[in-house]
């Protein structure tokens, strides 16, 4: 209670303040009346009881001020008029004020950008009810499956799903799903979107309503449905039907299966992946219906699925776990795969479920940028401390030019406490506009940073608002920066002694290094920093540079991708062989095509097959088989990526089923594998799961190639004739060299696939785009480096020329007497760049050291270089200390251009 | 008029200006003569401490104060204690009187 009459008498005396004021000055006059009154009873005449009165009570004035400091509001007053003050302040020095302003907001905002991007993949929680007691059930042991990994969230196989649904106790309600991609296009070119197979349970489980119709249920999801019903996402109805209420039950071609649409889902709601947004949700059990026989659902070794449960009350991931545990054993023995060798099933029924901590959802996103998204967050960090200490080099500037000012002030009474918190006002007037401005900045570079990571083919979405996290941290670091650029000049302006600094003429000879100290301290760390930034953005640079221009061992331009997909037309195995067959003399017919093959994994598109290889025709299984990768390809394929053929041949059309199993390998799988330099002539057999095939006639051996990632070291690879294969795909891919135009090309495809047949499915993109894209977060994080970095330099900079600038202008006198003494130019010259060469190695010194300190946090993001690599630390180390000396130079030359005459007269 | 009177200790005018209060309302220099009389001259209260000390007690809830037409009908701000004030006058007298004695009991034994 006593706080409540405190503060609200408080708020009444801000907002009735001249009413307060009134009701003291008629307390005190009473007061005084009374006095003096009893001082006139006591025999005093009026005049002296008026005096005696105001004598006893030691000023008025001084009273009134006593009763104002004993209540709050008083303090807030005080700020009020600090902060109009600054302000008035700041508008006498619009440039100081708008360079500090500038640079607290780049250095906020780009803070404040990053640790939103992170907020959003990292912290946030699902737009679910209750999104704590969400959890993953997913198997503990990382890595050791075998079989098709199908899904950016391949946890779980169908069989696995069906046990673990029927047994868990732990959660009330659990569903599956899996992201995918459907064509929404009923015929012709293809048009993708991100799509879910999603369990019965999924919608319920985490507690969304439907923005329109009905979500799907259980009943949608029953064992060998047919195409039915499919939810889309609020952005896909505003995007693809207008928002148009009519949209339920419409129909929706998903991969030519039709399918209509029964519900909306609320606008905030994205799915369970953070960093993507779906459009197109259907129930699990049409997977079959969709993916014909590339469905997963029936192989025990396909996995595809993730699963989610919400905890039932009571229960904690450990209970849940520990039960989920307890009927692991039964659940991996009754899903055994048929297929799998020995040493697969061993390691499968090893297997233990847990549940994992799911409330943020599920991200592949989180798990690759996490870590370059905290260096970003230290290097704009390191920024925002640079540009702090510029700012605190200023107002230290500004501190020795109030020197008087202050030392007046307190000659007339003003307290050291008073004072400061009058100077610590005009800093965080600057630091909340910086604030302000930077929050502003912010929002646009995050999302530009999203938007520079999305592809077409991997559109991301960040739900990207700010809460009270990104609020809090914005406010932090404009609380923390203005201490740090305002504490230290507040303390050192007002320390001086009134009585010195009165005394003292403006005209001082040489300067003292008394005042001096701090600011050389801030320039040699803003020094040191930078170099460390500038370190960082070179070895990313370099990193970048050597990731592009890495030997892939294959040609990248002119290369365009066609994917034609026939599996409409229901071919058999041998149907399918000669279509495609076909499809590649058309394309290879084409005018102006070149050369053109057929390819079942495109080399760097992140499609991987691997495989066991027994050497030899029929020697017995050893314990541990050597692994290789292995694609599947049409005579040309190496023409047309240009990859030397060292030894036999390539294949050829008489490479066909029926005819001699034959094979060609790089120059790895001989050397690692096959232990010969050419094994033109010698045997394998392949081993996928317990399933042996062979033996492969080995017939030509080719160059190293990339194969799945640019970073790989050479890996074994087994090339083997597509027409061979015992399987052929409903698809083909053709890598199609050709110098037409790129739209001419592609029409001329167009025409010559309709001409085989037309309607059908087909996509394309361009081999040096695709592997362009897999570079994308390499090129970002070197562009913001660098950015970052270049920004720290020219901070840097403007301090250190700033700090020369000041030395120059208090040892005017002094150069102004060497010259009249006889000093040229060039040793006034020397004399000021030693200062500057000074600053400058102890900074760059410092700097290196650093800088092989706080890279090796980067070592893991580095291809091709190691941290601590010399040239790139000799480089930025010489880049720095160019700039920094031509930027001393311009005070040095200007101070050797001084007239000694005006320099001794001047005031 | 110099202050020749003894210093009080900390935190005790608040207690005196509460058991003033303890009668009736009063002004401020109703206040600061009835401490004077009470004390016979021994506490003589400035007004730079007595006022401060009002704001204060009235902030922490202990005072409440109405605006009265005095005896020379000029307009004069009457003080009086709340509920709260009674409350923390019966507690601060008796930790008062508890410090007292045990002072008291100190310095006999001291002696």
């Amino acid at each position: 209670m006593g706080l409540w009459t405190n503060l609200s008498a408080g708020v009444r005396g801000l907002f009735r303040k001249r009413q307060a004021e009134q009701e003291l000055d008629d307390e005190l006059g009473d007061f005084l009346e009374k006095s003096t009154a009893e001082k006139m009873r006591a025999g005093m005449s009026r005049e002296e009881a008026h005096r005696a009165a105001r004598l006893e009570m030691g000023g008025v004035e001084a009273v009134k001020e006593g009763v104002r400091s004993a209540s709050w509001e008083t303090h807030f007053e005080t700020l009020w008029s600090d902060l109009r003050f600054g302000a008035r302040l700041l508008r006498f020095n619009p440039v100081f004020a708008g360079a500090a302003i500038l640079s607290l907001a780049l250095g906020i905002g780009a803070n404040t950008a990053i640790f939103q991007l992170l907020d959003a993949v990292r912290l946030r929680t699902l737009p679910v009810k209750n999104p704590q007691e969400i959890a993953r059930v997913a198997i503990e042991q990382r890595g050791g499956r075998s079989g098709d990994f199908t899904s950016r969230y391949s946890d779980l196989t169908y069989a696995l799903w069906v046990e673990i649904h029927a047994q868990q106790q732990g959660f009330s309600n659990i569903f599956a799903w899996s992201p995918t991609q459907f064509n929404i296009a009923p015929r012709g070119e293809v048009h993708n979107v991100q799509g879910m197979w999603v369990s019965g349970e999924f919608f319920q489980t985490l507690g969304v309503e439907p923005a329109l119709g009905r979500f799907l249920n259980s009943a949608d999801d029953t064992e060998g449905c047919s195409p039915g019903g499919a939810v889309i996402s609020y952005s896909f109805w505003q995007r693809e039907f207008g928002g148009d209420r009519s949209a339920i039950g419409r129909a929706l071609t998903l991969n030519r299966r039709p399918f209509e649409i029964v519900g909306v889902a609320p606008a905030d709601f994205y799915g369970v992946e953070v960093g993507r947004k779906f459009d197109v949700a259907v129930p699990v059990c049409t997977e079959p219906a969709i993916m014909g026989e590339d469905s997963q659902m029936k192989s025990r070794s396909g996995w595809w699925l993730a699963s989610m449960g919400r905890l039932k009350p009571g229960w904690t991931l450990e209970r849940a776990t520990a039960q989920l545990q307890a009927i692991s054993p039964a659940i991996f023995e009754a899903t055994l795969p048929a297929d799998y060798n020995p040493e697969n099933s061993k390691r499968f029924l090893t297997f233990r479920l847990g549940a994992f901590s799911a409330d943020s959802g599920v991200s592949d996103l989180r798990k690759d940028n996490e870590q370059p998204l905290l260096l970003l967050l230290t290097l704009s960090g390191l920024v925002l401390l640079i540009a702090s200490a510029n700012l605190a080099n200023l107002m230290l500037a500004r501190a020795s030019a109030r020197e008087k000012e202050m030392g007046l002030r307190m000659a007339v009474g003003a307290g050291r406490g008073r004072l400061i918190r009058q100077l610590l006002a005009e800093s965080l007037l600057l630091a909340t506009i910086g604030a302000i401005l930077g929050s502003l900045l912010a929002h646009n570079l995050s999302l530009l940073l999203v938007a520079s990571l999305s592809t077409q083919n991997n559109p991301l979405f960040v739900e990207l608002g700010a809460d009270w996290r990104v609020f809090g941290f914005t406010a932090a670091l404009a609380v923390l920066t203005c201490i740090l650029f305002g504490l230290a000049p507040a303390l050192r302006a007002t320390s001086v002694n009134p009585g010195v600094v009165l005394k003292e003429s403006s005209r001082g000879t040489t300067d003292g290094h008394r005042r001096f100290g701090l600011r050389r301290i801030l320039v040699v760390s803003q020094i040191a920093l930078s170099l460390t930034l500038l370190v960082g953005a070179l070895l990313f640079a370099r990193s970048l540079a050597k990731l592009s221009s890495v030997e892939t061992g294959f040609r990248q331009t002119g290369i365009l991708v066609t994917d034609v997909d026939f599996s409409s037309l229901k071919l058999s195995n041998e149907g399918r062989a000669s279509f495609g067959h076909d499809l590649l003399s058309r394309m290879r017919a084409i005018p102006g095509v070149e050369s053109a093959a057929t390819v079942a994994t495109v080399p760097l598109s992140g499609d991987e097959e691997f495989h066991d290889i027994l050497p030899g025709i029929s020697e017995p299984l050893e314990d541990q088989n050597p692994v290789s990768a292995f694609n599947h390809i049409s005579p040309g394929f190496f023409q047309t990526l240009q990859t030397p053929l060292l030894a036999g041949r390539d294949f050829n059309d008489h490479d066909v089923a029926g005819s001699p199993l034959v094979a060609i390998v790089n120059e790895t799988m001989a050397r690692k594998i096959l232990k010969t330099g050419n094994p033109v002539g010698t045997n394998f057999r392949v081993r996928r799961l317990s399933k042996i095939s062979g033996p492969f006639e080995i017939v030509g051996l080719v160059k190293d190639t990339k194969y799945g990632d640019l970073r790989e070291e050479p890996l074994p690879i087994a090339y083997l004739p597509i027409q061979q294969s015992p399987r052929p795909e409903q698809d083909s891919q053709i890598l199609i060299h050709s110098n037409l135009p790129l739209s001419e090309l592609t029409s001329a495809v167009k025409e010559a696939v309709n001409s085989a047949h037309s309607g059908l499915d087909l996509s394309f993109f361009g081999f040096h785009t695709m592997i362009e894209e897999r570079l994308l977060g390499e090129r970002l994080m070197a562009k913001l480096s660098g950015f970052f970095g270049a920004l720290a330099v020219v901070l840097a900079v403007i301090g250190l020329y700033g700090v020369i600038s000041y030395m120059v202008a208090r040892r005017r006198n002094e150069i102004g007497i060497r010259m009249s003494l006889g000093a040229d130019r060039r040793s006034i010259i020397r004399l000021v760049l030693r200062e500057c060469v000074l600053l400058l190695s102890i900074g760059l010194a410092c700097g290196v050291a650093l800088a092989l300190v706080a890279s090796r946090a980067a070592s893991s993001l580095l291809f091709g270089l190691k941290p601590h690599d010399p040239a790139t630390l000799a480089m930025a180390t010489l880049i720095l200390a160019a700039i920094a000396l031509a930027a001393s130079y311009v005070p040095a030359s200007r101070a050797s251009k001084v007239d000694p005459v005006v320099a001794l007269r001047n005031e | 008029m110099i202050d020749t009177s003894a210093t009080l200790v900390q935190g005790t005018l608040d207690m005196l200006i509460l058991k003033t209060l303890a009668l009736e309302p009063l002004h401020g220099w109703g206040i600061s003569q009835r401490i004077q009389q009470l004390s016979r001259g021994v506490f003589e209260v400035n007004p730079g401490s007595l006022f401060p000390a009002f704001r204060r007690l009235e902030r922490a809830g202990v005072l409440e104060c109405e605006w009265r037409t005095s005896e020379n009908n000029r307009r004069a701000k009457y003080y009086s204690l709340t509920k709260m004030g009674r409350q923390k006058l019966r507690s601060e007298t008796k930790e008062w009187e508890r410090q007292v004695a045990a002072i008291a009991r100190i310095l006999q034994t001291a002696s």
